[in-house]
């Protein structure tokens, strides 16, 4: 089913991921943003398979892919399978990663877990309207610098910030806006254990995928990746050997 | 090179790499990553006042209390069926006089036309009739329906149910999602077995899915809550009577819900066998419901939607009907000699002849049962303006001899059979196997024909009929 | 006041997690949740009849069975 709707998406069509907890109203985003009206229950778990919208920003087609919630992209759901592996391996131009004001520290978990797969990020700090009924005050200046990150603070449900939520990642996707993600730090040894897999992998593999991750998927003993990874050899192979053929 | 010892490479050089085991690593991957995010919120966030939390607490403390969370839910489920009912009554009433209103006129467009008389009553009697049957009696009670539902949905209910009822759920060796699932099957079974998606132990899905039949779906509603219109309250009040069957009908899904966990233990210790896996719900946060939002969209996303459904699988059910009633076989309709055929069976648990056809007819949509039911009874030839309680009431009590007791069975097994032909490819398609949908269909019936057949020899042998 | 599984915690009271006394998938989806060694765990309310019960854990309110709970070990605060 999922693959299929992947491979919908035309070749040059500029993908937007939305990733984000349960409950953050990324699916109300999602909705104001590509005019679709998918239903947004207040349960979790409804947005079980992605669904795929569009939207047209100063003449550009976009294609919005709203990723189901989940707290982690450990991989230990099928949601979460999902959403990792179209994150990492459906190469999005660029993954807009939501984020419910109200609950920060929990949120931030995933955001930084994206982070970790890709560069191309933006983060949204939505039901900010909610926040500040319940008097929390989110400094999403300091925010971007700590992450490295673009952060806008949106509304969705009244439209609040949706105009420069579009704007930067408009900028993200020209590559006028290029993130740089200060990524989490592990315990030195295990960062010593990346350092020396790192090139191998990026020897291996290309610049498909990100290194850093995939070595610590591989450390951490998460075999799941293991198709994707088994595909890109593949892929790097045959043209290794079109190129012998052809020299 | 092949992928394969590449792959096998890599492993290796992981192996070697790996500063401590496996588990270690991700454990400490997974703290450092919260630790993290747990530092950066605490530079970011700051709480102006204190006030204001409490106040969702406070709600939640009396929605899932001892004392109140159960009454609270069965008084929802009261309110929700009651308004329902009682609201449906007249636009239902309106719809069904418009409707043969045109059917009267189509007649007169057919004898203008001097159009053959097979032509019209397949038309107009067979597919027609059938459609506005389904219309009037479908849409109101679903336009009320989906969007009160919608409405609990949204402002953050459903989870409640799940964290009120899970200790049920888990003695019955089930999954407490299943009781999100089944609120979904409220709409459409076959909805409901979608959802089950989100419940991430395999075995506690197949256990939802198999189970989720149980629930009443829109489909079937129109069927309880006219059943239990005529034969409960007799000739009181309009609105006592339809109190007296919005209990009727509550009571009935209460009795479903408890089905539902006595074959899910029974699965799960049989069919479905495994250890419970872990169960984590979360709770979200109320929000106030955009009414506006919810009234469009579950009129468009799900009334429609359903509505469409079942008319396009009862127009041509409609036809074939008429077509079975008109067709003799040895001097007798085909209707009536299948009807012949199934009734000793019938007799056993409760039921006629006619009533077990229109069960098997209407495998493509719960929604055609009565419809089918109705002009099994008429034969498609007598006049069928049953606008009315009291006209269907003598057609039932005083043509075919219903007591209270066929009504009892008829629910019973409307509540207990096989899902329709909608859910059984969905469930087909869901478990990727022929067999699960197969038992996805004999499960509920057995325990349907076991029920009835129960209730009516007590009910017999005591002489209470 | 000693350790003690957060099964065994009253409603209202929070500690901090110590650490976790099962393997696999359980404790990896405990972990997900945000149950790792320092957070802090809330006992928010029991379900109607006592079991799940509702933890606030960093900032979310989570339902656990106490077959899960019994294997989270925590330090609760006086």
């Amino acid at each position: 089913m999922k693959h299929k709707e992947i491979s919908l998406i035309a070749e040059n069509d500029t993908i937007i991921a939305l990733a984000g907890n349960p409950n953050t109203g990324k699916s109300t985003l999602f909705n104001m943003l590509t005019g679709l009206r998918q239903h947004t229950g207040n349960w979790p778990g409804k947005t079980v398979f992605q669904a795929k919208g569009s939207f047209i920003y100063k003449g550009k087609k976009y294609v919005l892919v709203d990723l189901p919630g989940t707290y982690s992209l450990l991989a230990s759901s099928v949601e979460e399978k999902i959403a990792r592996d179209f994150i990492c391996f459906g190469r999005p131009d660029a993954t807009v990663v939501v984020l419910d004001a109200t609950c920060l520290e929990r949120n931030l978990n995933l955001a930084l877990q994206v982070m970790e797969i890709s560069e191309r990020i933006i983060v949204c700090i939505n039901l900010i309207d909610e926040a500040r009924r319940k008097h929390l005050d989110v400094d999403t200046g300091k925010l971007s610098e700590t992450l490295g990150m673009p952060v806008v603070a949106t509304a969705a449900r009244n439209g609040e910030g949706l105009a420069e939520l579009l704007k930067v990642i408009s900028e993200v996707v020209a590559g006028n806006c290029r993130p740089k993600p200060k990524t989490v730090r592990y315990s030195p040894e295990i960062e010593k254990a990346v350092a020396k897999l790192k090139p191998k992998i990026k020897n291996l593999l290309g610049d498909q995928v990100n290194p850093r991750w995939i070595a610590l998927r591989l450390l951490e003993g998460d075999t799941s990746i293991e198709p994707y990874i088994k595909k890109i050899m593949k892929n790097k192979v045959r043209k290794a050997k079109l190129r012998e053929v052809l020299a | 090179m092949n992928t394969e010892s590449l792959w096998k490479d890599l492993l290796k050089e992981v192996d070697i790499t790996l500063p401590v085991k496996q588990d270690k690593i991700r454990d400490n991957i997974v703290k450092s990553v919260y630790q993290t995010a747990e530092k950066i919120a605490a530079e970011t966030v700051t709480l102006t006042t204190e006030k204001g939390i409490d106040r969702e607490r406070k709600i939640d403390d009396v929605l899932t209390s001892r004392l109140w969370g159960f009454p609270i839910m069965f008084g929802l489920l009261l309110i929700v069926f009651w308004i329902t009912i009682a609201g449906a009554n007249y636009p239902s009433a309106f719809l069904a006089e418009k409707l043969f209103w045109i059917e009267s006129r189509l007649t007169e467009i057919f004898i203008e036309l001097n159009a053959p008389t097979w032509v019209h009553g397949f038309l107009v009697q067979g597919v027609y009739r059938v459609m506005s049957w389904v219309i009037s009696v479908m849409l109101p009670p679903m336009a009320i329906f989906f969007p009160l539902f919608t409405l609990l949905e949204d402002a953050g209910y459903l989870p409640r149910v799940a964290f009120n009822l899970d200790r049920f759920f888990k003695k019955a060796g089930a999954h407490g999602k299943q009781a999100l699932t089944m609120s979904m099957g409220f709409g459409c079974n076959a909805a409901g077995v979608i959802a089950c998606r989100i419940i991430e132990s395999p075995r506690e899905r197949l256990i939802a899915v198999l189970t989720n039949v149980f629930v009443p779906c829109n489909g079937r509603f129109p069927t309880l809550i006219g059943l239990s219109a005529v034969f409960i309250g007799g000739s009181a009040a309009l609105f006592v009577k339809s109190a007296l069957a919005t209990v009727a009908v509550a009571c009935l899904v209460v009795f479903g819900v408890a089905v539902t966990l006595i074959v899910s233990r029974f699965l799960s210790s049989t069919l479905a066998k495994g250890v419970p896996s872990s169960f984590t719900l979360e709770l979200p946060p109320f929000r106030k419901p955009q009414i506006g939002q919810v009234i469009v969209r579950s009129m468009l996303d799900r009334t429609l939607f359903v509505l469409t459904r079942a008319v396009i699988v009862a127009a041509p059910a409609g036809g074939i009907i008429w077509i079975m009633a008109n067709i003799s076989v040895g001097g007798t309709s085909a209707l009536s000699f299948c009807a012949a055929w199934l009734d000793p069976f019938a007799r056993h648990l409760g039921l006629d002849g006619f009533i077990l056809m229109a069960f098997i007819l209407g495998l493509p949509a719960n929604e055609i049962v009565f419809p089918i039911l109705i002009m099994g009874y008429l034969q498609g030839t007598a006049l069928m303006e049953l606008e009315s309680l009291e006209a269907l009431r003598h057609l039932l009590v005083d043509q075919h001899g219903w007591t209270w007791l066929t009504a009892l069975c008829t629910m019973l097994f409307s509540l207990c059979h096989w899902p329709c032909g909608t859910t059984l490819l969905t469930i087909r398609r869901e478990q990727h196997s022929w067999f699960w949908m197969f038992m996805a269909a004999v499960i509920p019936t057995a325990a349907g024909v076991v029920l009835c057949a129960i209730v009516t020899y007590f009910v017999r042998s005591l002489g209470l009929v | 006041m000693k350790e003690m599984s957060l099964k065994n915690m009253p409603e209202g009271s929070a500690g901090l997690v110590k650490r976790i006394t099962t393997q696999g998938m359980v404790r990896r989806r405990l972990m997900d949740l945000g149950l790792v060694p320092g957070s802090r765990v809330e006992v928010v309310r029991r379900s109607p009849l006592g079991d799940p019960v509702a933890y606030k854990i960093r900032g979310a309110i989570i339902a656990l069975r106490e077959e899960e709970t019994d294997r989270v070990i925590v330090k609760p605060f006086i």
